[in-house]
């Protein structure tokens, strides 16, 4: 449950009430950003944030979305690898 | 869609299928002997199905679908408060769509609206303060529901009403939380699972330390996991691997989102806000002890409980289940959705006699949907 | 002859629906000079030359509209009135013809409103080569109805020869929407503005029947078509699937869909196979015929995005399932009531 979507802060709304406009595929949500305030408001627009009812509840960390991607293409690579070895050895014990 | 998209990449997805394959192979989980792994969270529930991982992924590896979906754990008697609070005169009862179709002992919110109540769907608890403002002479009512993800967002508006000074907003408050009952199954002597993939917008509030005691008291793993395919697939990886290595650890597969030590800001607004009840009913678990929150008295003007003088504030009547639902051993991965004998019987999404049928993220409702490996198989 | 005189209220009250010369002014100003019936009898009396050939069929068909807000992005109850119809008997190979209009008035309900969805209603029939032949009004009292509700029913002519029918569908006949999915019920959504959400998006309301006869001089082996209203491309592939006793494989990767859909199903956690369409059709099409049929959907407007969505097979008859971009297969059954927002 609890369902949440990457949005980018596009726009404040509204400085007293902490209210920002949010941008998720296209579509616009005005969302309170309290949780994801540290200082000027300013500073959040182009943020990317999780949102969840309204309320921008995370920032999201693009180095560490990176790190996640690059360790499964590293996988993916290191998989590759392995069953490109054992296509090999495969092709070593049919030759025998 | 930015981080998302990329991880619903299937080409990564082949190679951790493959790599999941080649670590279930090692500790030697089979069809008949799986590996069970619960997914906590009930939008987890949701990916897996709408994906379709269950089919692709090394038949060794089990998904037993948790107690983490709030529509699913909302008791009968809950439902049937928040009728009678939304059919009270002037009341304008709001909630999140996903409560509207909820069985309650006599109606469902969906068929008490037919019935004249004033029930309006909305999107945040902030629509709700906004009717507030806008209907001075109305007593909006919103229906709190769900874990720590969605508590601040209650707490927060709360705390704007009471600085606004609006008299006529409450949240009926059904905020619970996710450690409790997870410590509730491990404590069940039944209990066959061996890893926890952990719910990541919980956690995005909550960090992971609520989990440690998991791993260091009943040694088992638990990888907090972000709702996308490579997301979840990666997490169970890293349990199996957990497993491989005879490790049981807190870990982290979501951390573009999942700060270790939570959101600060949301901490601090629950607690101002919330405190938590002895005990609180889930639907199928029953009572468990300190697993629900209730609003603190400095913000009583809030809580339509102490307004309305319903639930948890006068004393309540149990109202048992309905008979032969057996949403409880659904829940705690006793049995598969299909081995209940309501199941596709006297329980369908049309007329859902158990709360899993209701919500799509429900096991069952899920099962029925999307056909489920069992039921995809059955041919 | 009386002029007519013209309507001097803003509102309709009761008093237009009395029968008497409040009524008659109400129909002559907004209603009969601009869909100009056939003669004022209490009867429209119609010929066409189609229906003389031998082995031609009359189509009949009948629909009620409701919708809130009345007006929105891409059209309103009147686009919908007139475009619902026509293709209801398009899909089914008519070649639509003539219409009726009945409207329920709410008390209140402002004349310039009835002004704009009269003039919405001729501007669709003349695009879709139909007229609106005969109607009828009535008042209702404040509560009974909401401003304004339109039924229409449409006559039309299929051509001898013509059979389409679920039934025929047989497995590898391919299925072929004409456009985009989910834009009438996502605009409808965020139009409501109760959930507060913003998008640059309006309905696919668009009248079907040129783009059905295309398809038909094109691929004259269809067997099928069904418009994806109220419950989206996965009922209307239910259906199919059903009548037909085949199984129905959509592949997820091929649905086309703006972002803007997309980003309100994120949202509210919906699926946008089952939000509701108003211009988009599905046509089952024998496999040779499939890319004929398909370039004469592209070669008209209401047919740009035309996409091939999946195919009959023989396995799982009487089921739809979809191959998710993922990899992975699931089951895409109908909708149990409304599609509810999944969020907190």
């Amino acid at each position: 449950m609890c369902l949440g979507i990457p949005g980018r802060i596009v726009a404040i709304t509204d400085e007293a009430r902490q209210m920002a406009l949010a941008e998720i595929s296209g579509v616009r949500r005005e969302v309170n950003v309290a949780c994801i305030a540290e200082g000027p408001l300013s500073d959040l627009v182009g943020e990317w944030a999780l949102i969840h009812v309204g309320f921008a509840m995370s920032r999201i960390d693009p180095d560490e979305a990176e790190r996640t991607l690059q360790a499964l293409r590293d996988l993916g690579e290191a998989q590759e690898a392995l069953e490109a070895m054992a296509e090999g050895q495969k092709a070593l014990e049919a030759a025998r | 869609m930015k981080f998302a998209s990329e991880f619903r990449d299937p080409a990564l997805a082949k190679a951790l299928l493959a790599r999941i394959g080649g670590v279930a192979d090692q500790i030697g989980a089979t069809r008949e002997k799986p590996v069970h792994i619960m997914e906590i969270c009930g939008g987890h529930t949701h990916s897996i199905f709408r994906y379709g991982l269950d089919k692709l992924i090394h038949p060794g590896v089990e998904f037993i679908h948790g107690p983490g979906c709030p529509v699913c754990v909302l008791p009968m008697s809950r439902v049937d408060e928040c009728v009678e609070i939304a059919m009270r005169p002037g009341v304008i009862f709001t909630t999140f769509g996903d409560a509207m179709r909820v069985p309650g002992h006599k109606m469902s919110l969906m068929q008490a609206k037919a019935a004249g109540a004033d029930i309006r769907m909305v999107y945040s608890p902030l629509d709700a303060l906004e009717l507030a403002r806008r209907n001075p002479d109305r007593e909006v009512v919103f229906f709190g529901l769900g874990f720590e993800t969605t508590t601040p967002s209650t707490a927060l508006s709360i705390q704007a009403a009471a600085r606004e000074g609006l008299t006529n907003f409450t949240v009926f408050c059904n905020h619970i939380t996710v450690p409790e009952p997870i410590k509730a199954l491990l404590d069940d002597p039944d209990m066959m699972l061996d890893g926890f993939i952990g719910p990541g917008h919980v956690s995005m509030v909550i960090g992971t330390h609520p989990y440690d005691f998991i791993a260091r008291d009943y040694g088992k793993p638990i990888v907090v996991a972000g709702f996308e395919p490579t997301d979840l697939l990666q997490s169970v990886l890293m349990v199996l691997t957990q497993i491989a290595e005879g490790r049981a650890a807190v870990e982290n597969q979501y951390a573009r989102v999942v700060p270790q030590n939570g959101n600060p800001v949301s901490l601090a607004a629950i607690a101002d806000v919330y405190e938590r009840r002895p005990s609180f009913e889930w639907r199928g678990l029953g009572e468990i002890d300190a697993s629900g929150l209730r609003i603190r008295p400095k913000y009583r003007a809030f809580d339509a409980e102490e307004k309305f003088g319903i639930g948890y504030a006068v004393g309540r009547k149990v109202v048992e289940e309905p008979e032969g639902c057996a949403c409880g051993a659904v829940m705690t991965g006793r049995i598969k959705p299909t081995a209940c004998p309501q199941f596709g019987k006297g329980c369908t999404p049309d007329m859902p006699l158990g709360a899993l049928m209701v919500s799509s993220e429900g096991a069952c409702a899920a099962y029925w949907q999307y056909g489920g490996s069992r039921g995809l198989a059955a041919e | 002859m009386e002029k007519a005189v013209a309507l001097r209220d803003r509102i309709v009250t009761l008093a237009h629906g009395g029968g008497g010369r409040a009524m008659r002014d109400l129909i002559e100003t907004v209603f009969t000079p601009v869909f100009q019936p056939p003669g004022m009898e209490d009867q429209a009396r119609l010929m066409d030359e189609a229906l003389r050939e031998p082995g031609a069929r009359l189509a009949f068909t009948t629909d009620s509209f409701v919708v809130t807000p009345i007006e929105f992005p891409g059209g309103d109850i009147g686009t919908l009135a007139v475009c619902g119809t026509v293709n209801d008997l398009a899909v089914g190979g008519a070649r639509p013809l003539w219409l009726s209009a009945a409207f329920i008035i709410e008390e209140g309900c402002e004349v310039e409103l009835l002004h704009r969805v009269v003039a919405s209603m001729q501007r669709e029939a003349e695009a879709a080569g139909v007229r609106i032949v005969t109607g009828d009004t009535k008042v209702v009292g404040r509560g009974a109805a909401d401003r304004l509700f339109v039924t229409t029913a449409g006559v039309g002519v299929i051509p001898p020869g013509r059979d389409l029918s679920a039934v025929k569908v047989r497995p590898g006949d391919v299925a072929i929407v004409n456009g985009v999915l989910g834009d009438h019920g996502a605009t409808i959504l965020a139009a409501r503005g109760d959930l507060a959400l913003s998008a640059d998006l309006k309905s696919d309301c668009a009248a079907l029947g040129h783009l059905m006869e295309a398809v038909l001089a094109a691929a004259p082996g269809t067997t099928c078509a069904r418009d994806a209203t109220r419950g989206g491309l996965a009922s209307a592939l239910n259906e199919i699937a059903a009548a037909a006793g085949v199984g129905v494989v959509v592949e997820e990767d091929s649905l086309p869909l703006r972002e803007e859909v997309r980003g309100m199903c994120e949202i509210l956690g919906l699926d946008p196979l089952y939000l509701a369409n108003e211009g988009t059709l599905v046509a089952f099409v024998p496999e040779a015929q499939a890319e004929a049929a398909l370039a004469a959907m592209r070669s008209r407007p209401e047919g740009r995005n035309a996409a091939i969505v999946g195919r009959a097979v023989p396995a799982h008859p009487g089921q739809v399932r979809m191959a998710t971009t993922f990899g992975g297969m699931r089951v895409v059954d109908m909708l149990v009531g409304e599609q509810l927002p999944r969020i907190c």
